[in-house]
């Protein structure tokens, strides 16, 4: 009897995961799960790690307490993790560093990568230009015209970037970057490794763009004991593709009694086949190598989601957030765009922090929570990126909803 | 597995076409079918459109999505088939992508195959590892789950090629579908190392878009699979393409003789 757990490839989150690909990709991902494993058992790539990892993104950081947002909201105490403080704007540098150093480590000439708000184009084409490998991009059409400095600034680090819309129609997304970055890929596998920005994809992508970014939850708690003598009860982070919530999350999993929260674009309104919410409204399915929750229509057909944040409005989610939340370990809550665009003008009216659109579905649901909260509770918020990328497109929202 | 797609390689190298079903829309599609096998092709794959096929070069996408963007659906696709099944008596393979069967349901999916007259199924993005989900199936049902290789295959090839079922594909170059200009590969070594574990034909596909490229692929392997060639023709000249995929597929069969 053939049923969901009838497989032979590795990477498997309860039943997601897996390794839909077309067969020419095979062994390139065992090559590629090989050379990982290797590295991150040699002390001498590790200690490069290390070393990029302080130098290069200034690891570690602290947090941020947001005294008077936590004032005026009078119910939890709000610290912020802000990834948006790192070279190259947002917490893509994390993986995007370790992803090109394997790269380098297995000898290849440079790196293929999809991008979508153009942070892990910008961080990739960064680290790619500091370890002396080529770099191409590939973004949606959609996504360059309301990133555009993002654009500017891939090219300006020598990254080619490449314009991608969905087979020559006028549209194209994140989905439609990581199909063709996949393509070229599979063309180019010789002499260049495909550096993913989330944790998605076939395996072992999934668990490298993870185990990057796990950095995070582990700095959060190093610093929730230093600088409150204490571990915090609530982790609120967006979730696009997931790497980001799951590296917040990652080192708190055991911990039963800390609430994990990852937030969904929900887009104009919460509706199934428009909102980038895969777990919220999306069905089980297979594409970009995983099994995992798709938002599709009935025949299976993926839907061309849509969000003010480029980097959240991705049809599907890392097969490990979706294991994370079926098991309950993780709640999910939606965001519509006009509630992360009150956040974002909330923090910046109250802390003088410009947050990207990302982070401030993330913030939008601290704002909600935070109220119904004891004083004492502790809530972590990951602000994933800076809102510079952002503040044109704001703008334009802000002209629209006026 | 069905022996029609072994009696489709006997006495001859084997010329196999790809459509996809609904491009630009059913009664093309249908034209086209018949007039494949009016030509004499030995196989039929019939593309089931998928919005996002990662394993497609640009002249197979676009075709997928005018599909879509027609309307199309599964059910059709399937209503086609079983029509055209009455007239055509050569194999046919749906090709198409895993969602597209997983959100049918897998068990609805391949028993609806069946029941249309379809001998194989091909998902571009379903793998030896991942295919003992469909595979069990497919057997109970007769269809044949078709495997492919690839010039990165190497030592997989073993594994594959000793389940594989109907006919082993054997992907010409790296990359996605499309046409070529030349073909680097060693493909000569990838089909007789095939042929060590399989004892089931091998063809050969992706990128083979002339006459003289599918006559020195029909030297070396036992079939030639054309795509993307055909496509573009049907892509270029829509409702009219049926004369000049006839025209074309007729220069295509001479040459694999």
């Amino acid at each position: 009897m053939a049923n969901e757990n009838d497989s032979r490839s590795r990477g498997r989150f309860d039943v997601y995961g897996g390794q839909y690909v077309p067969e020419t990709l095979m062994n390139v991902l065992a090559g590629l799960e090989d050379a990982y494993n290797q590295c991150r058992e040699n002390e001498a790539f590790e200690e490069e790690l290390r070393a990029l990892l302080k130098r290069v993104a200034r690891r570690p950081s602290r947090l941020y307490y947001a005294k008077n947002l936590s004032e005026e909201l009078g119910g939890a105490q709000i610290y912020f993790k802000r990834e948006d403080l790192n070279p190259t704007g947002s917490h893509c540098i994390n993986s995007a560093l370790g992803q090109v150093l394997l790269a380098k480590w297995m000898g290849k000439k440079g790196v293929i990568c999809d991008t979508a708000s153009g942070s892990n184009g910008v961080a990739t084409a960064s680290a790619a230009s500091l370890l002396g490998l080529s770099c191409d991009v590939f973004m949606g059409i959609d996504d360059m015209a309301r990133q555009r400095g993002q654009v500017d600034k891939m090219h300006l680090l020598g990254a080619t970037v490449h314009v991608v819309t969905n087979g020559g129609f006028e549209e194209g997304t994140w989905k439609d970057a990581l199909s063709e970055a996949m393509r070229e890929w599979s063309n180019r596998v010789e002499d260049t490794n495909l550096v993913m920005s989330s944790a998605v994809g076939p395996h072992p992508y999934p668990t490298i763009v993870k185990e990057f970014q796990t950095l995070l939850s582990k700095e959060i708690k190093e610093r929730c004991l230093y600088e409150i003598n204490r571990l915090p009860d609530m982790i609120i982070a967006p979730v696009g593709g997931g790497a980001a919530a799951l590296g917040a999350f990652d080192a708190f999993l055991e911990e039963e009694n800390i609430s994990l929260i990852g937030c969904e674009a929900a887009g104009e309104v919460l509706e199934a086949s428009l909102s980038p919410s895969a777990l919220t409204t999306g069905r089980k399915g297979i594409f970009h190598g995983m099994k995992t929750y798709f938002c599709q229509d009935e025949e299976g057909q993926i839907e061309p989601v849509t969000s003010c944040a480029a980097g959240l409005a991705y049809p599907g989610v890392s097969p490990e957030l979706a294991a994370l939340y079926d098991s309950e370990r993780v709640e999910i809550l939606s965001v519509t765009d006009a509630e992360a665009l009150e956040a974002f003008a909330k923090v910046a009216a109250k802390e003088g922090i410009l947050a990207s659109l990302e982070s401030a579905h993330a913030l939008a649901c601290a704002i909600s929570l935070a109220p119904e909260l004891p004083k004492d509770q502790v809530m972590v918020v990951l602000l994933t990126g800076s809102g510079d990328k952002d503040a044109e497109e704001i703008l334009r929202l802000l002209e629209m909803e006026d | 597995m069905s022996h029609w797609i072994r009696e489709a390689f006997a006495g001859k190298k084997a010329f196999i076409t790809y459509v996809t079903c609904g491009d630009p829309d059913l009664s093309t599609t249908r034209q086209i079918l018949l007039a494949l096998n009016e030509v004499g092709v030995d196989m039929i794959e019939l593309g089931f459109p998928f919005s996002d096929p990662t394993g497609e070069g640009p002249v197979i996408l676009q075709s997928n999505l005018r599909a879509l963007d027609g309307g199309l659906k599964v059910d059709d696709a399937f209503a086609l088939l079983e029509h055209v099944r009455e007239e055509i008596e050569v194999p046919i393979i749906i090709r198409t992508y895993a969602n597209v069967v997983y959100a049918y349901g897998k068990e609805r999916f391949i028993m609806r195959a069946s029941e249309a007259g379809a001998d194989g199924l091909l998902l571009s993005d379903v793998p030896f590892e991942e295919k003992e989900e469909f595979a069990p199936i497919c057997r109970r049902y007769g269809i044949d789950m078709i495997s492919l290789i690839a010039p990165t295959s190497e030592d997989r090839i073993e594994k594959i090629a000793s389940e594989a079922e109907g006919f082993v594909y054997c992907i010409s170059s790296l990359g996605v579908t499309g046409m070529r200009e030349e073909i680097t590969t060693d493909i000569r070594s990838m089909v007789e190392a095939a042929r060590r574990y399989a004892d089931i034909p091998v063809a050969i596909g992706f990128g083979i878009s002339t006459p003289e490229q599918a006559a020195e692929m029909a030297q070396i392997a036992d079939g030639v699979i054309v795509g993307s060639a055909i496509v573009k023709l049907i892509g270029d000249y829509g409702h009219d393409a049926i004369e000049e995929v006839s025209r074309f597929v007729q220069s295509m069969r001479e040459a694999i003789d």
